[in-house]
This record gives C-alpha cells, sequence and structure tokens, in this order.
C-alpha cells in the first residue's frame, strides 16, 4: 500500500529489462500479476502521454493500464476488465509486447460497400473481389466434419408456411461443451465489432463473417421436434432475446416450433429458446428470408448485422456452405457431434445466370476501345464463366453476384476491373441545338439585387401555427407525416414566416438594416389537390439610405417603389395598382397596407406588418409570380416623341382626407383627354390653413401634343373642365 | 475744356483705382458713363463751342469715354473673378466625410453557383428544366428504378406527405419528368438546379439542400461522353487546373455508375485537412441511365443511351467561396449575404 492513501499501491514491476517503482490505483491489482504497462514517454491512445513523477511522494515510473486505456470500448470487456487493470495469463512474458500477446496484433480495413454489393459483407465475398483485382485464385473453406448415424429428418421437420422464406436448411448438434472462445474467434469478433459471448454463439456470428450467412441456433431441448416457418397473426406476442414483448403484425416472419412463436425471421431469436450456459443440443438454422420483410421487421425492432445481410439479399449456395462450416467449428470448438443429414427447404435457383453480350456493346456504353482478350480475361478473373462465339461473348455469374442481372451491370464489371481512370474524356458528338434558361426570372432577380436587396435562401419548412399566418387565402396547410421536429413540421404556403424568421435573427444578431428577398415556392392543398407556386417575398427594415444629415428609413412607399421598378422591369408597366384590401390578414397593418392588383386582379400584398407582430417598422411584400408571369407582355417598342414641346401646369385642389389620390388622378385623366399625357401628385398637405378633416393634393399636369405647341387658349378650358369635374365628384376646391 | 477732359478723366481713373466693390463700380459707371454723367453734359455743351473745335473735343471726349469704359471693364471682369472664387471657397466641403449609401443588394452564393452552371451548360445546347419540389412517389422513385420495397429508398429517409406525395430527395425525379414529357422521344440535354429534401440534419447535412441534375440522352452516348463533360465542369466551376476522379459505385438509376471526385481546390491534391488528407473532394454522383429508366421513360434502351449526373451545390459554393459551415448559407445573416455583392 502507498504509505499516504488508502486507495494507492507502489507496485514493484519487472519490465523485462528492469524493475520499476510503479503507483498503481486500481483496486485489482496484486502481487506475482503479469500487467499491461505502459512506460515514460509512451502514448496512449486518446492522447494520453505517460512520464515519470511523483504520485504523493512516491516516485512511479510508468502506468499499469486497464483495457479501456489502451483504446478497447468497454461494451467489449468483462465486467472485471472494466472496473480494474487487464490481468494477463501466467503465461505472458515480461518486457514482452501485451498487444501481440492478446492477440491483438491485428490490422483492420474499414470498406465503405456501395448498397447493391451485399456479397462483399463477409470475408469470401472480399477474397472473390480481391482475387479478381490481383488475378488470385480464392481458396475453400474446410467444412469436413464427421457425423453420427442418427439423421436428424427422423426427428425434426420443417413446415414452411410462407413464400417470403425461400430456402430453409437445419442442423443438429449433440452434447456441446459451452465455453470461451478460442483467442483468434474472440479477437476477430472483436475486431468487426461484435461482442463475444460463448464458443456457441461466437461460432453463429463467426460464420456469418466469414460467409456472409446468418445463422441461427436454438436450444434444441425447448423445441417441439419441429420448426414452422410463417407469417405472424396480427397482435401475437413474442419476448425477443432481449427481454422486451413485442406485438406482430402479418407482415413480420416468425419462427414457430408449432405452438407458439420462437424468433423473429432474421432478426431476433426468442427468449425461451436462445443458447444458454446449460445448453446441450443445437438446432442450426441457415435461412433466406425476403429482404424488403426483414427490412421492415427490423426497422421496428432492431437493425443487426443478421438483418442487414438478409436486407442486401444472399445467395443459396452459400447457406449451404454456412451450415457445414457451422457444423466443422461446433465439432471442433465445442466438442459437438453432428447428427446424420440436413433438413431441407429449398425452392431457390442455384445454377450461374446466362448473360449474352458484345464486346461492341461494351465499348460503345463505355466510350472505351478494349480488346476482347482482356474483356474475357476481365469475367475470368471475376470468376465468372466466359465462352466468346463471334461477336457473342456467353457470360455466366455465379449466385453470389446477387448485383448483376443485365448487361449494364457485365459493362459496369469490365469498367471497373480495366479502370475507369484509364477511359478518356471526350465531349459527346451530337447536332448543335440552342440552350435554353428562363430569363424572366433571371432578370427579376437582378432587378431586385440591383434595387438595393439582399437575396436569402430559406427553409420551406416552417411550424403549422406559421403557415397559417400573413394571409387570408383560403388554403389547407401541408403537414409532413413524420417531422423531425415540431418547429419545421409543415410546408409553408406564404414565404412571409421564412422571411421573419430570418428577419428576427438578424435583429437578434444586431444587424437593423434588413433588406432582403428570396424567390421560391410555397405549398398549397385544396380538396385532394395539391400544388406549389414560385414567389417572390421581400422583408425591409430599418434604414434604406444611410448618409450625413441624409437618413431615410425604409417606408410604405420606397417599398411601393421597388414593387413599381420590379413590375415595369417584367413588362408590365401602366397596368397596375395599388388597392386597399377588402380582407387585412391579421397580421398586416390595416392603414398601410395594399393588395397589388395587375390587369384588374389580385397578385400579391404589400404592407406594413402589424406593431403587434413587430415593435420595428417591418414591411413586406409577397407577389405570386407562377401567376403573374403568365400573364403576356407586349414587346418593347419605340414611341414617337413629340417634336413640340410639353406644358406643365400645376394645380392644388382640398378634399376629405379619405378620399384616395388615385382616384381623382383617375379622373383628372380621365376629363383630359388626349392632350394630357401625364398626371402626378408632387404635394400632400393637411394643417395649418386647411379646414379640419380635409387635406390638400397638388397635381402637376402634363399636356402635349404629337401635331403642334399647345396654347393656353387650348389648355385652359380643359383645366376648367377638370376643376368643374373633381368639385362635382369629390367636393373639392381650388386651393386658394 | 480740354482741362475739363483731362480732369475728368484723372478723376476716374483714381476712383478706379480705388474701387473695392461690384457695387462701388457701378456707382463709378453711372457716375462716369451715365446719362447725367459729366463727360455726356459736356457733349450736350458740345454747341456753344465754335465750330472748329467742336470735331476735336467731341473726338476727345469718346476717346476718353472708351478709356474709362475698358478701364470698367477690366475691374469687373477681376470682381467677377473674385466673385466666383469666394462662392467656390464657400463651397468647399470635407470630401472625406462617409458618403450617402446607395444601398446594393447581392445575390445568395447557392444561386451564383446555380447561374454559372445554368450558364455553361446552356452554351452546350442545354435546356434549364424545372419539376414540382412536392413531388410523386411515381416519379422519385418508382420511374427511376428504386420500386416500392427497395432497398435503396433507406439511403434517402425522406419527408412524406402521404403515401404518395413527398418532398423530392434528389432533382433525378425531374430526368422522368424531362423524358416523359419529350412526346417525341427525340434527344435530350438538360440540366435541373433546385431544392431537395431529406429527414437528416447535422454539421454536413441540412435537410433542405440544393442540387443540380444533369442528364443527356442521344444515340451512342459512353461513359467518355460523360467523363468529358464533368471534366469541363469542374475546370470552368472549380477552376482550371482541377483534375477528376471516377469511383465505381451504385444508384439504383444509372448503371454503371461513378462517385466522382475533384482534385482538393486548397491543397491541389497533396492532401490538407479540406480533404482529409486524401486529395480528393467527393462532388457528384453520375452514370450511365439504366435501361429500365430509359424504357419506363418511353425511350428505347436498344437504340439510346445516356448520362445523368446530380450534385450538391452548397458544397460547390462553400469551396468557391471558403465558406466553412454549410448553416451558415441558411442562417441568412446580412453581414453575410452582403459579401457576395459582386
Amino acid at each position: 500500500m502507498h504509505p499516504d492513501s488508502d486507495h494507492l499501491h507502489v507496485c514493484k514491476v519487472d519490465v523485462g529489462k528492469e524493475v520499476l517503482n510503479i503507483v498503481c490505483g486500481a483496486p485489482n491489482v496484486a502481487k506475482g500479476q503479469k500487467v499491461i504497462v505502459a512506460l515514460n514517454g509512451a502514448e496512449l491512445p486518446g492522447g494520453v502521454k505517460i512520464k515519470k513523477g511523483m504520485i504523493r511522494g512516491q516516485e512511479s515510473n510508468g502506468m499499469i493500464c486497464s483495457l479501456s486505456e489502451i483504446g478497447i470500448e468497454s461494451k467489449f470487456q468483462s465486467e472485471e476488465d472494466k472496473t480494474g487493470i487487464h490481468v494477463l495469463g501466467n503465461d505472458a512474458k515480461p518486457g514482452e509486447d501485451p498487444i501481440k500477446y492478446m492477440g491483438l496484433d491485428d490490422e483492420v480495413i474499414d470498406f465503405d460497400l456501395t448498397a447493391n454489393r451485399g456479397d462483399l459483407l463477409s470475408i469470401l465475398g472480399m477474397a472473390y473481389e480481391i482475387g479478381a483485382i490481383y488475378d488470385k485464385k480464392v481458396k475453400d473453406i474446410d467444412l469436413s466434419h464427421k457425423e453420427d448415424d442418427e439423421d436428424i429428418n427422423k426427428t425434426f421437420s420443417l413446415d414452411i408456411k410462407t413464400d417470403n422464406c425461400k430456402i430453409f436448411l437445419a442442423k443438429r448438434a449433440l452434447n456441446v461443451e459451452i465455453k470461451e472462445s478460442p483467442d483468434f474467434i474472440k479477437n476477430r469478433l472483436l475486431a468487426s465489432g461484435i461482442r463475444p459471448i460463448n464458443n456457441v454463439v461466437d461460432i453463429s456470428n463467426y460464420v456469418m463473417l466469414e460467409t456472409g450467412q446468418p445463422l441461427h441456433f436454438y436450444d434444441a431441448d425447448s423445441l417441439n421436434g419441429k420448426i414452422e416457418v410463417r407469417m405472424a397473426e396480427d397482435d401475437e406476442k413474442l419476448t425477443t432475446l432481449d427481454d422486451i414483448e413485442r406485438t406482430l403484425t402479418h407482415d413480420d416472419i416468425v419462427i414457430s416450433d408449432g405452438k407458439r412463436a420462437i424468433g423473429l425471421a432474421g432478426v431476433m431469436g426468442g427468449l425461451d429458446t436462445e443458447i444458454e450456459d446449460t445448453t446441450k443440443n443445437v438446432i442450426i438454422e441457415a435461412a433466406i428470408f425476403d429482404s424488403v420483410k426483414v427490412r421492415l421487421t427490423s426497422k421496428k425492432i432492431v437493425r443487426s448485422e443478421a438483418s442487414n445481410r438478409f436486407e442486401k439479399g444472399l445467395d443459396s449456395n452459400r447457406t449451404y456452405i454456412a451450415i457445414e462450416r457451422a457444423c466443422t467449428l461446433l465439432e471442433k470448438y465445442a466438442n459437438a457431434t453432428i447428427s446424420k443429414g440436413t433438413c431441407v427447404y429449398d425452392k431457390t435457383e442455384k445454377e450461374d445466370k446466362k448473360i449474352d453480350i458484345t464486346l461492341e456493346k461494351i465499348n460503345n456504353l463505355l466510350g472505351s476501345n478494349i480488346s476482347l482478350d482482356e474483356v474475357v480475361n476481365i469475367f475470368r478473373r471475376l470468376g465468372f464463366k466466359v465462352e466468346a462465339k463471334g461477336n457473342n461473348i456467353e457470360v455466366l455469374v455465379p449466385r453470389r453476384r446477387i448485383d448483376i442481372d443485365i448487361q449494364e451491370d457485365l459493362i459496369e464489371e469490365v469498367g471497373r476491373i480495366y479502370g475507369v481512370n484509364h477511359i478518356e474524356g471526350k465531349l459527346p458528338v451530337v447536332p448543335t441545338t440552342p440552350g435554353n434558361y428562363d430569363k424572366n426570372l433571371r432578370n427579376l432577380r437582378n432587378k431586385v439585387i440591383a434595387l438595393g436587396l439582399n437575396e436569402t435562401l430559406s427553409y420551406i419548412l416552417v411550424n403549422e401555427k406559421e403557415a397559417l399566418k400573413f394571409t387570408k387565402d383560403n388554403f389547407e396547410p401541408i403537414k409532413l407525416l413524420d417531422p423531425m421536429s415540431e418547429d419545421r413540421n409543415t410546408l409553408r404556403y406564404s414565404m412571409i414566416p421564412s422571411l421573419f424568421k430570418i428577419y428576427e435573427y438578424n435583429i437578434a444578431h444586431g444587424n437593423k438594416e434588413v433588406s432582403i428577398f428570396e424567390i421560391g415556392k410555397g405549398f398549397y392543398k385544396h380538396g385532394e389537390e395539391y400544388g406549389e407556386d414560385l414567389k417572390l417575398c421581400i422583408l425591409m427594415s430599418g434604414d434604406f439610405y444611410i448618409g450625413i444629415n441624409n437618413k431615410k428609413q425604409v417606408d410604405f412607399y420606397i417599398l411601393k417603389g421597388i414593387v413599381e421598378e420590379m413590375l415595369d422591369s417584367l413588362g408590365y408597366e401602366n397596368r397596375y395598382s395599388f388597392v386597399k384590401p377588402k380582407d387585412i390578414p391579421d397580421e398586416f397593418h390595416p392603414g398601410q397596407t395594399a393588395d397589388i392588383i395587375v390587369n384588374g386582379k389580385k397578385y400579391g400584398v404589400m404592407g406594413l406588418l402589424h406593431p403587434e407582430v413587430s415593435e420595428n417598422k417591418v414591411f413586406v411584400c409577397e407577389i405570386n409570380l407562377s401567376k403573374l408571369l403568365e400573364l403576356k407582355t407586349g414587346k418593347m417598342k419605340y414611341k414617337e416623341i413629340s417634336k413640340f414641346p410639353n406644358i406643365k401646369k400645376d394645380l392644388s385642389i382640398v378634399v376629405d382626407k379619405n378620399i384616395e389620390s388615385l382616384d381623382i388622378a383617375k379622373l383628372i385623366k380621365k376629363t383630359g383627354g388626349s392632350n394630357l399625357t401625364n398626371v402626378e401628385v408632387f404635394d400632400v398637405y393637411e394643417g395649418k390653413g386647411i379646414e379640419e378633416g380635409k387635406r390638400s393634393l397638388a397635381f402637376s399636369l402634363t399636356f402635349g401634343s404629337q401635331d403642334k405647341t399647345l396654347t393656353d387658349d387650348e389648355i385652359n378650358p380643359v383645366i376648367e373642365k377638370i376643376i368643374a369635374m373633381t368639385e362635382k365628384e369629390f367636393k373639392a376646391e381650388l386651393r386658394k | 475744356m480740354k482741362e475739363e477732359i483731362a480732369k475728368i478723366e484723372s478723376e476716374a481713373k483714381e476712383a478706379l483705382e480705388k474701387v473695392d466693390s461690384t457695387q462701388a463700380l457701378n456707382d463709378i459707371k453711372i457716375k462716369y458713363l451715365g446719362k447725367k454723367s459729366e463727360l455726356s453734359n459736356l457733349l450736350k455743351e458740345m454747341g456753344k463751342l465754335p465750330k472748329e473745335e467742336r470735331p476735336v473735343i467731341g473726338s476727345l471726349v469718346n476717346e476718353v469715354r472708351k478709356k474709362i469704359e475698358e478701364a470698367i471693364l477690366e475691374k469687373e471682369k477681376f470682381f467677377a473673378k473674385k466673385d466666383l472664387e469666394e462662392k467656390l471657397e464657400k463651397e468647399r466641403i470635407d470630401i472625406t466625410l462617409p458618403s450617402t449609401k446607395i444601398k446594393r443588394g447581392s445575390k445568395h452564393p447557392v444561386n451564383r453557383v446555380i447561374e454559372e452552371i445554368e450558364d455553361l451548360f446552356v452554351s452546350m445546347g442545354y435546356t434549364v428544366e424545372t419539376g414540382p419540389e412536392l413531388e410523386t412517389d411515381k416519379f422519385c422513385f418508382e420511374l427511376l428504378n428504386l420500386p416500392q420495397g427497395h432497398p435503396a429508398r433507406d439511403m434517402q429517409d425522406s419527408f412524406y406527405i402521404t403515401d404518395e406525395y413527398l418532398l423530392r430527395t434528389q432533382t433525378s425525379a425531374v430526368q422522368a419528368r424531362t423524358m416523359l414529357a419529350n412526346e417525341e422521344k427525340s434527344p435530350i440535354r438538360m440540366i435541373c438546379p433546385g431544392k431537395t429534401y431529406r429527414r437528416e440534419d447535422d454539421a454536413t447535412h441540412s435537410h433542405q439542400f440544393t442540387q443540380a441534375e444533369g442528364l443527356v440522352i442521344d444515340k451512342n452516348i459512353s461513359l467518355a461522353d460523360l467523363k468529358g463533360t464533368l471534366e469541363i465542369f469542374a475546370k470552368k466551376i472549380i477552376g482550371e487546373n482541377t483534375k477528376i476522379r471516377f469511383r465505381p459505385s451504385y444508384f439504383p438509376f444509372t448503371e454503371p455508375s461513378y462517385e466522382v471526385d475533384i482534385s482538393c481546390f486548397k491543397c491541389g491534391g497533396k492532401g490538407c485537412n479540406i480533404c482529409k488528407q486524401t486529395g480528393w473532394i467527393e462532388v457528384l454522383g453520375s452514370g450511365m441511365v439504366h435501361p429500365n429508366v430509359l424504357r419506363m421513360c418511353g425511350y428505347d434502351p436498344d437504340k439510346y443511351s445516356g448520362f445523368a449526373f446530380g450534385l450538391g451545390l452548397e458544397r460547390i459554393a462553400m469551396f468557391k467561396y471558403g465558406i466553412p459551415d454549410m448553416r451558415y448559407l441558411y442562417a441568412n445573416d446580412v453581414r453575410f449575404l452582403s459579401q457576395f455583392e459582386r
């Protein structure tokens, strides 16, 4: 014991060349143990460096290690190893490499496999692949074992009641001796991420890693001499070996002993029939279950090494190899006696797949110039039987290559082994045709950017409540069946919620000047019909012009100006107006909101957000581009400019302040006749000198003619008429 | 009289020498050249002179008058220049004060990449196609050789709305739409940029992202054509010295299928932290259109072949502009956005 501590030990450790003083805090350290020592200067996984030091006054020259400290995950460790240092066997020699002693000095290569190459989920499959690449032959697996005289078929039977099981093989191993697996099995399982349990369970996993065929072992004495495969009843119950009671449906394949379900095929065994330390006799199952059914069931229960292999597809030739291999290993490492024969249910095809192809087809699709000899050689290296007759190449593909069915699959193999990077790139030789893209959208985007707005890219998924805001349109929000979060469970209808979120983000980050826009989709459902519209959304807040004594906050009229510029640039000049909406969405200011009308129809809305939505002044606009861009526009065309000068006249009238200027301007225009070419409001005034409830509007009238210079004698009567009409229609008075 | 004239001349000369303002100059002008000036009076009094003296005095007066006029004009010019100089001096401003900012907008980096890609492919005769983002199972999966229950459907967990409708997981849906819409079954060259959606969200994946899909269908289209086209893409969009590498892969809608890497734009292939020391960066998936897809979309696979490719545009934007985190693209901080205004 350490003199100054009740849990530290001061150990004398023989590290081969010398005996070191090492302080150790593990509870299980004891005299005479063979242990793993990290010496001064060693660096352990996780970056810990070992240095000579003093621990509570005692010199320490290294560290006695636990398995965790040398990088073995705790899920692979025994209970004893998890709580203390790892104790090696007595035959370990001081000074030796402990990693080598434990058989862990192995290389592990991780492969990132594509979904179609299920055949590579085994050492055997990998061997064929590497054999093809290096042009080497693959050795056969040792399947040799003895069998007794008692044929399994006399006492055991299969009853396969569903098409979702195409092959089912069963063999019996008697008098197994359950113990720890030999180190090579344990270490290879560990390296593959599988926890060793006991020799029998480990062998089932080991054979799966070797051959790719998952196996399941049952305690033979808990079965009734029978295995049945069928679809589960709805609401049928099964307690799986993780001790959870599962409720099944008619889509789950179950294994039964004729009386009760004893396992979920391809996914997990049942608790009642699992291999325990007391198990004597084992039934080995090697079967192939429907990949889709296994996938659906495993998605509900657990994805495992086995279910993954069923999902990717298996070769039934391998099913026979796997069950024999399991017998070989059970005999060798569990002293089992193997019963004679195999229970066989087999509806699978096992002969090679025949595919005819031509050299021309291969070279045409690859754009290559590979010779016939080379192609034949590639197929041979892959282990395919191949025969070239004239133009035709007949290829026989073994069933293990579940990914190969058609000519193109063979062409891929040729390209792969030949080396795609040896094929020279070229541009397609095709007839010239004009390219094309939607210029309208591009122009619109550039226009709005030129007007000073920053383009955003927002998420279309919003919260359901948000999706209903900023609009009074009639639609049903579209909800996701399986959202990732409540925040994003609904497709937006309006883009305003998306841009308002961006606005809030910017305000939270201290950005007060936010003038943004986006062209994106809004989604709707009317009855059973789904649809989506392209929309333009603008949001503006803060100062728009910033200068010394020259600041200008965004207001309704700046946004209106931007919308007008945009509509003009799309070709809708003189065809739009801004009118007070009949039904203003709750999120908008009732006095500063307008419908955007083009050709007499509503295409959008713009205005100030309601102070209850945002304390800061935030202006937004949304236009349905899908609908707007359906409106045809005239060609851009030159109009004759008059040779005669225009004459401008001002007209100031006082009217009730609720009368909208546009109505008066329309009346003036109508009354003014063809010589009145333009009417514009240039001043608005209310207050001192103007009667309460009224305002003064000053219009600038432009007169002009293509034929002559107009005189006052021609213009004045028109102005008189305009004054009379505004008086009649709007009770307007001339401003004194 | 001659003396009088000489006196007027010298007085005027003296007065003009002293004059110090435009106003005073005007007074002098009236005094010596006005209708009531002494010179004018002298001329009026000429009648009183002997006949032979009249022309002499007359010309003398006019001579003096002309001299005074010239002197005044000179003074006027001097004052005008002085006044202008004073005015300009008064109007002097501090040119170093900040400007009045004329707002200049900016284009989102992902859309900049979209436009660049569109321009490149349009220049090679491609058309830009679009399709719905709320797509049906038929176009997103079935017509792309991914029937119900296909394990590859697992690779891309999707946002379903109903059993039939989903947010498209890939712009490849537009492949099928374009082929089916082409009633003459004539050759196709198209590119389709657009938004796509998958059920994933982490540091390198966003549940919403942007892809561009390319499709070429014609007689005798080969893998070499795909390779050459993508080489052009890499050079023009990523950078002139960019190399590409094909790795065999698997996609249900192409056969053969390849993932394509570009040489690392940062280290040029030597290995750095961007390319995880490999020298290569994965940017796109591609392949030769699967005969099942051609057949289902009305093209005879014995006559036509084609290639297709799809790439993630966020990654391209990140490479091009050195953006370290994909989430910046969707945060839309105006300090970020306004950097892309060129």
